[in-house]
């Protein structure tokens, strides 16, 4: 595991989510001249999202720039930018447009070290503003994890909150793996305080809150409906897990929890047939058996394509969703048995 | 809006008149611009002999089940030496499952440039000591890291060029147009060198474009387009030459289209009589690329005929090294799966390195 030995160059304080992100970005490119960014107008309007609002005015037109409209494009480039010494951080400007560049993640990014016996190190952060929740149109507000976390030789990462966001994207430009890096959009201007020094392990999961009768298991936006959630269950103390790295999956962090409370929720916006909550709970259930209560449960999307922007809020998992799911874990059960 | 006035007129960037040809069939100089130099001329020869034996011996190979599969390149020897031999070591190669004479005419071992053939392994090359990344099996994906590493190059002050080998199938693929876009776009040091050899597959060119020539596509990128003859070595080696020196010299991209021709099968598990007549095969032999210049040597008194013996006779030792090497079953270590899919293996794949370890030591 590499860790980031820069530390920023100035305090951080408070910041959005996004604001945290371009000082993780703008850190990354004082620390290490072989860092580049580019994408869809991340150049001189500084990403329809202002992630890299200001980046090229400081970093000048040779390291941050407008690529032309072309995902397939602009991650094939990268590749071979990467192969030659640079380390480039590309935009997918949302969820959905990252799949014309399919093939060159899942053939090529997520396979050239394996091929070539791992003479080429392709350490490239694709970020993905990704998920529902800011009212968007079609094509706006996809989940696409699962696709990504089924590739062998990609991380898949995906930061909850601004404290997170800035050491977690860090750690992504330091890895020597093609990255993931999905950004949940409806968290981008919540505010949290960045710390220091990364809050985490890259490949870690974190609790972030501790509790005895269940563990809810999320990541991205989901986590801070799980917090939520946690302090509306009346009665129950609620274990809260922030998955952070989907591959690898931190499976010793999240199992000792489970094992612990007996009981898990695994929630994520993506639809939930053959989802990544799928992989987690058969994990837990192979890991975790004998301490289990009840099923492990699952809260996610319906199965059907994102909802238009009116209908949204019946699809996203919300906190009375996720608290019918955890009354349904049998403790019920529990109390009647001798 | 405002036309830039450094962009090029249309007409300029399009190929005009019969694709450049510098040494006729009958191996007569054409006399249409200069010839390389004789010892150009003598090397273009060589490495064409060469390559054409390894590449027999490499389908002789796939007949005895020794390979899993060959693309053989025979009829593109022209194309694959044309362009090598014009590279610097400093260069880079993208080349497709098509290229592996062009590969051995880069200096890479036959038996490491089979190593994916063969089933070993995807690639037994190490790219960075040949400068020829790995080869490419998806169509047209290459030709974006080729943009993607000259661009990097250029960034990084070097004077390095990319050669992206594709087919004349591949330039229907939408990384294509992605690759030539964003080529001339950032005016990367790439040199597209398509080998039109008619066929994709089984499908030939009028079902995959309206084009008058694959060239011509470079205009709608503002990228010169070049039309040669593939079976002319000359001709390649003068155009992918001049290619490599307008992108080394900062003037971007060119696209070269070398109409060349397949002469075996797609690759052994095909039949090519289901779609094309032995008669079109039989005069594209006539245009073979090594007669035509090995004649034109011979007439001139570049070459004699104790010379070609001598380049034969090392195909022949080469052929038999290669035979030797591949004959010997490949030493495999199935632990070496969960080596290279990161740079550290994650928890999941030592567990599964270790169950499969354990299933070894059981049977």
């Amino acid at each position: 595991m590499t860790a980031v030995e820069a530390r920023p160059a100035a305090e951080l304080g408070e910041l959005t989510m996004a604001g945290a992100l371009n000082r993780a970005l703008a850190d990354a490119l004082r620390a290490d001249e072989r860092v580049l960014v580019y994408g869809e107008d991340v150049g001189t309007l500084g990403g329809v999202f202002r992630v890299t609002d200001g980046l090229a005015a400081e970093f000048g037109a040779g390291r941050v720039f407008d690529s032309p409209l072309a995902e397939a494009g602009i991650v094939g480039t990268a590749i071979g930018m990467a192969m030659h010494g640079l380390r480039p951080v590309v935009e997918m400007q949302f969820d959905a447009f990252a799949y014309p560049a399919f093939e060159q993640i899942t053939s090529h990014l997520a396979k050239l070290r394996n091929r070539s016996r791992g003479k080429i190190s392709l350490p490239v952060v694709i970020r993905i503003p990704y998920g529902g929740g800011i009212g968007g149109v079609e094509h706006h507000s996809d989940s696409s994890e699962a696709y990504w976390v089924h590739t062998p030789g990609l991380r898949v990462v995906s930061p909850s909150s601004a404290g997170d966001a800035y050491w977690l994207l860090r750690q992504a430009i330091d890895s020597e793996d093609p990255v993931i890096f999905l950004e949940p959009k409806r968290r981008y201007w919540a505010k949290a305080e960045v710390g220091s020094s990364p809050p985490a392990g890259f490949g870690s999961a974190r609790v972030l809150r501790t509790g005895s009768d269940v563990t809810l298991i999320g990541y991205g936006a989901m986590v801070g409906t799980l917090l939520e959630t946690a302090e509306a269950a009346d009665g129950l103390t609620v274990e809260v897990i922030d998955v952070r790295s989907l591959t690898p999956f931190d499976d010793a962090t999240i199992a000792a929890s489970v094992r612990k409370t007996g009981r898990a929720v695994v929630v994520h916006e993506a639809s939930g047939f053959a989802g990544f909550g799928a992989e987690i709970a058969a994990r837990l259930t192979e890991q975790c058996f004998h301490h289990l209560h009840a099923p492990i449960a699952r809260v996610t999307g319906f199965d059907l394509p994102y909802p238009p922007p009116m209908l949204e809020q019946h699809f996203l998992p919300s906190v009375d969703r996720i608290l019918d799911a955890v009354e349904r874990l049998q403790f019920d059960d529990e109390v009647a048995l001798p | 809006m405002t036309v830039a006035n450094d962009r090029v007129g249309a007409d300029a960037l399009l190929p005009h008149g019969d694709p450049r040809q510098l040494i006729a069939p009958d191996g007569r100089p054409t006399g249409s611009e200069p010839l390389p130099r004789p010892e150009v001329l003598l090397d273009l020869h060589r490495r064409m002999v060469l390559g054409r034996r390894f590449d027999s011996q490499a389908t002789a190979l796939t007949k005895q089940g020794r390979l899993a599969v060959y693309p053989s390149s025979r009829g593109q020897e022209a194309c694959q030496v044309g362009a090598t031999a014009a590279m610097a070591e400093r260069d880079w190669l993208f080349p497709t499952y098509r290229d592996s004479m062009a590969m051995v005419s880069r200096g890479i071992n036959p038996v490491e440039v089979l190593t994916l053939l063969r089933g070993d392994w995807h690639c037994g090359y190490d790219p960075y000591l040949h400068r020829t990344a790995t080869q490419c099996t998806p169509l047209a994906t290459n030709t974006l890291h080729a943009v993607g590493l000259a661009h990097a190059a250029r960034l990084k002050g070097e004077d390095t060029v990319a050669v992206a080998l594709l087919g004349d199938g591949a330039t229907s693929e939408g990384d294509t147009h992605e690759a030539l876009n964003i080529a001339a776009v950032w005016q990367a040091p790439v040199v597209f060198l398509v080998q039109n050899n008619g066929y994709a597959i089984s499908v030939p060119l009028d079902k995959q474009t309206r084009a008058r020539h694959l060239a011509d596509k470079g205009v709608g990128y503002g990228v010169p387009g070049v039309l040669v003859d593939g079976n002319d070595a000359a001709a390649v080696y003068t155009a992918v030459t001049e290619g490599i020196e307008r992108a080394r010299t900062g003037g971007g991209p060119t696209l070269i289209e070398a109409l060349t021709y397949r002469i075996e099968a797609h690759t052994n598990a095909d039949d090519a009589s289901r779609y094309r007549s032995s008669d079109e095969v039989a005069q594209w032999l006539a245009r073979d690329p090594i007669d035509r210049l090995q004649k034109y040597l011979l007439d001139n008194a570049i070459l004699d005929q104790a010379t070609v013996a001598g380049i034969e006779a090392e195909g022949e030792a080469r052929a038999e090294r290669l035979r030797a090497a591949m004959n010997a079953d490949a030493v495999l270590d199935p632990q070496e799966l969960f080596e290279h899919v990161y740079a550290e293996p994650t928890p999941l794949l030592r567990a599964q390195a270790a169950q499969l370890a354990g299933e070894l030591e059981q049977a």
